[in-house]
């Protein structure tokens, strides 16, 4: 079937049409459309790149191999991964830009996020934080970056990473609540419709921990959530609501960012730093009654895991600080 | 009797083996896996752990294919 897309879902008839007309018809169907990278808006000369598939990877690798400079626009994880890696891979020149203040600041909390912004810059990326790309023109046989304010780069290869559209079009004629991706409860099962169940990018579910609707675009959770719709559709019922806690990881430079639970806007961070070892801290997140509910650690896979299990049960913040920083907790006032 | 093997060399840290089955699995300082126990008597029990599913393929459950 790989190759033949499917343009419509029929959840009265219980039946999935492909383009090219053929039905099938289920009994359970899976949604997992996942997403596409957001389109540049300044066109698509050559040497413009996404980077979602194989092929875009290995282009991307085909270009950098000719060196720089390399312009990315969008500090989110693409971005700010593929500067790291260039810059492993040799790139000299390389800018990193985005309109936003810091790096990665949808996940990660601003000072935070300055730190790892830090990092890129000590590793010879040029970062330009919050300016806008306004154009990105082919001039001969290379690229024009022109930014909000006048500047203009020169770049020989660009990635534009900034973000992700859902590929939910298609299920528009379904009568399926749509838009940002496909509405679930909080079994993953479509509102209205129980037996069209949706996993990873596509899937907008309710989170019962949180209240509220998510839509997760990582690794970790398209795992989880098929084994969960699963052993949904085999044995209906058999478990509680889907609430996982989110994990991400990013690697930049020597620096291993794990992102795990909730994070970022409107948390306050308390930071733990790693002794006897530069440039690894763990970040941790309370809740309003005082309650870890996520953390970013930087280079501390051990602090990742504890976090990982504290999430699991209810666990206060002060605890785990103690716990993995080998401290005494802050006094409750600066928690 | 399953045996359990882990790929230092490929290891990188990201420590869902030591979520999924913490008596089989732990990090050491410098975040690559360490083996607890190189056998699992009870089958089920890999079963039970199989959400050890490792991004690097450095553990016994591997990628998603």
């Amino acid at each position: 079937m790989l190759g033949r897309a499917a343009r419509h879902l029929d959840v009265a008839g219980a039946f999935v049409e492909l383009v090219d007309g053929e039905r099938l018809a289920y009994d359970d169907v899976v949604v997992a459309t996942g997403a596409r990278p957001r389109l540049s808006p300044w066109g698509k000369p050559a040497g413009v790149h996404y980077l979602r598939t194989m092929e875009d990877a290995e282009g991307l690798r085909a270009d950098l191999g000719r060196g720089g400079p390399l312009v990315t626009t969008g500090a989110g994880f693409i971005g700010a991964e593929v500067a790291a890696t260039a810059r492993q891979l040799g790139v000299e020149d390389i800018t990193l830009i985005d309109p936003a203040p810091v790096p990665m600041g949808r996940v990660i909390d601003p000072a935070t996020a300055g730190r790892l912004g830090a990092v890129h810059r000590e590793h010879g990326v040029t970062t330009v934080f919050g300016t806008a790309v306004e154009a990105v023109e082919s001039v001969g046989c290379s690229l024009m970056v022109r930014l909000a304010g006048g500047a203009v780069l020169d770049a020989a290869t660009v990635v534009v990473g900034i973000g992700a559209v859902v590929n939910d079009e298609w299920l528009a004629s379904s009568g399926l609540p749509v838009g940002g991706g496909l509405r679930c409860d909080e079994r993953c099962r479509a509102v209205g419709a129980p037996r069209v169940h949706a996993v990873g990018d596509v899937a907008r579910w309710r989170h019962a921990g949180y209240g509220a609707l998510v839509r997760t675009e990582h690794w970790t959770n398209a795992v989880e959530q098929a084994r969960y719709v699963a052993a949904d559709i085999v044995g209906p019922g058999g478990q509680g609501p889907y609430q996982p806690v989110g994990y991400v990881w990013s690697d930049q430079y020597e620096a291993k960012i794990q992102v795990i639970g909730r994070t970022g806007v409107g948390l306050d961070p308390v930071t733990v730093e790693r002794t006897g070892a530069a440039r690894s801290f763990a970040v941790l997140y309370a809740g309003a009654a005082g309650a870890l509910v996520g953390a970013v650690t930087v280079s501390w896979p051990k602090a990742a895991i504890a976090v990982r299990r504290a999430l699991k049960v209810d666990t206060p913040l002060a605890e785990v600080y103690a716990a993995i920083g080998g401290l005494p907790a802050p006094a409750p006032s600066t928690l | 009797m399953p045996v359990v093997k882990a790929d230092h060399a490929q290891c990188q840290g990201y420590a869902n083996c030591v979520v999924g089955a913490d008596d089989t699995f732990d990090l050491d300082d410098d975040g690559v896996v360490v083996v607890l126990r190189l056998e699992i008597p009870d089958p089920a029990v890999r079963a039970g752990g199989g959400q050890s599913w490792c991004p690097a393929d450095a553990g016994p459950g591997g990628p998603p294919s």
